[in-house]
């Protein structure tokens, strides 16, 4: 499939496949969008490069998939923005659903915190060196990961803890 | 202060776990910097639970505040308080079954919501929308911003201590939803926008109301103005105070009026315009201090420049559909409902099933919000339903700069910047 890139992001996917040749897996369009899927463990090199040499400074979002196959189930996708030259670029990782493990961004763009808290609270995927990872929505003491596709819509009944509704006569 | 003498004095009976997280993570934050702890003599330190249930929250947010007199050394911001999971609703949802969802979401400005999930829709499943529909939507999504700025005007100047200015802007608000009633049918939760078009025309009475509004309401911007550019009151409480700098504006994240406030022109209507905002002029407006008086007069800007926007709107309203005509992508129209069979057959076909995008394609589209970038990712899976959809809120981003903003302010500054910041938790909490 031929890609309609525009002059940056055709120079972005250069430099990309130069500079980590064996490390870029993909590179696609859908509905005008790009997407660059690349591998796990370089991620933070990759994104590093992209903000030093390609000017994508700032983090827009950071959001995981759930791609319910059997191998490599979750996808996460880093948003980015070059505000040089008025480019949106999509960044994907894939990881295992057993123990899902990436390595955090934050040290690259330090907005990256609560997105991968997010990315965290609701698929449970780790990041590593992350400087504060909690859940962000949920509570502590929930145990599940309600956008996984496996989680009911109506939720687990006594999954999380409900005030008492007579708080008086306790 | 240790977490421990937290923990005694609290004895939390609800989500333990969480309390003691959140704690930890306020006694963590900074911990390279200081930790020259010689106990606290003067018990000048404290931990101050700022929420959920504060007035001068704006809603649901949770702040813990650790204070060394009345300077904040550190924050931490606990949100989740509305989290309704909105994301998962819509994976089991059609898209336009999910549309009013979208209202509850950022509620000071519904029709910048629907807009945004409608463009999202049309872009990855290919779909015309007729020129006057989008010059509607864009007639519609800047009073919105109209409106959703004078709220955060009433609000930030009561919260700097004015009671009678909440009331002046309201009065100006109840005009939007005057018009929103004449537009959409509703005040509030409007849900207009229509994928593939909206949902019904402007009526005559409605452009009335909205020409009427658009006379009167600069005039109402400069007794604004009059009363506040030379307060003395109002700038001490504002100037320097929440100051995100330049340099650290894009790694925190900031977007919208907050980040326009510290010098970058990062607005989404020209970096990638959608609707027919090529088409019209207007200037975004920046300022270089990034404290909360940079932040007033660039939203102040902003509804001067929306009014200017509507006026263009009206004189280049063209005539024509309102929605494509198209029975596998929108609704029919109501008069083909009622009066053929074909008519009421699509309209069953669309409520039951929906618009179906093409298998696996995926596809981001971001509007310039009042508060900041929109943007609703979507993953089809073929069906009528979105695999994933995902919303990029703009009040999400910015609560995670105001926790780093606080540090080293003055408590009872915290309301002003929290009003300055403008967050929604109903659109941050999804």
């Amino acid at each position: 499939m031929s890609l309609e890139l525009s002059e940056h992001l055709q120079n972005t996917v250069e430099s990309l496949t130069e500079t980590f040749s064996d490390k870029v897996l993909n590179v696609y369009q859908s509905s005008g969008d790009t997407f660059v899927l690349v591998d796990a463990d370089s991620v933070v090199d990759i994104c590093k490069h992209l903000k030093k040499e390609l000017h994508y400074v700032y983090l827009s979002d950071i959001f995981a998939i759930d791609r319910y196959t059997s191998e490599e189930r979750f996808e996460v996708v880093y948003n980015l923005l070059s505000l040089k030259n008025p480019t949106r670029l999509f960044l994907k990782v894939r990881c295992e659903e057993e123990s899902p493990e990436l390595d955090s961004v934050t040290g690259v763009w330090p907005s990256a915190s609560w997105n991968e808290r997010e990315v965290f609270d609701m698929f449970g995927i780790h990041f590593r060196n992350h400087p504060d990872l909690r859940r962000i929505y949920m509570p502590e003491d929930f145990q599940y990961y309600p956008l996984r596709k496996e989680f009911p819509l109506l939720g687990i009944p006594g999954s999380i803890e409900l005030p008492s509704s007579t708080p008086d006569t306790e | 202060m240790k977490l421990t003498d937290i923990q005694d004095k609290v004895q939390s009976s609800f989500f333990k776990e969480h309390q003691k997280k959140l704690y930890q993570s306020l006694e963590d934050k900074h911990t390279t910097v200081e930790e020259l702890d010689d106990g606290d003599p003067l018990t000048t330190k404290m931990v101050l639970n700022m929420g959920p249930q504060h007035p001068a929250t704006h809603g649901v947010l949770r702040l813990v505040l650790q204070l060394d007199g009345e300077t904040i050394e550190k924050c931490k911001v606990d949100i989740g308080y509305l989290h309704r999971g909105v994301e998962k609703i819509a994976e089991n949802k059609t898209y336009q079954e999910f549309m009013p969802y979208t209202d509850r979401m950022d509620y000071l400005s519904p029709y910048s919501n629907n807009v945004a999930l409608c463009t999202a829709v049309e872009k990855i499943a290919n779909v015309e929308v007729p020129e006057r529909a989008h010059y509607i939507r864009m007639i519609g999504c800047e009073l919105a911003r109209i409106s959703s700025h004078l709220l955060w005007l009433g609000t930030m100047v009561m919260d700097a201590g004015a009671v009678s200015f909440f009331i002046w802007t309201f009065k100006e608000r109840e005009k939007i939803y005057d018009i929103m009633d004449r537009i959409a049918g509703h005040r509030f939760t409007v849900s207009h926008a229509r994928v593939g078009g909206v949902a019904n025309d402007i009526t005559d009475e409605a452009m009335a109301s909205i020409k009427e509004f658009v006379e009167t309401f600069p005039n109402e911007i400069r007794d604004y103005h009059k009363l506040l550019d030379r307060n003395r009151i109002f700038f001490d409480r504002n100037e320097a105070v929440g100051v995100l700098k330049t340099e650290d504006a894009l790694n925190s994240g900031a977007t919208g009026p907050v980040l326009r406030a510290t010098g970058y022109p990062l607005d989404i209507r020209k970096f990638s315009p959608y609707l027919r905002y090529n088409d019209v002029e207007f200037k975004v407006p920046t300022r270089l201090e990034g404290d909360n008086l940079a932040r007033y007069y660039v939203r102040m800007e902003e509804m001067s420049e929306s009014i200017r926007i509507i006026r263009q709107c009206i004189d280049k309203l063209p005539t024509g559909p309102i929605r494509t005509d198209n029975a596998k992508q929108a609704y029919p129209s109501k008069d083909e409902v009622y009066y053929s069979m074909e008519g009421m057959i699509h309209d069953f076909m669309m409520t039951d099933t929906g618009i179906c995008p093409p298998d696996g394609a995926e596809a981001y589209h971001a509007v310039e919000s009042p508060k900041g970038e929109l943007g609703y990712y979507i993953q089809s899976d073929g069906t009528g339903h979105p695999w994933r959809l995902k919303i990029n809120a703009p009040s999400f981003t910015n609560l995670q700069v105001l926790e780093n903003m606080l540090d080293g302010e003055m408590v009872a500054d915290t309301v002003v910047i929290i009003g300055g910041v403008d967050p929604v938790l109903g659109e941050a909490d999804k």
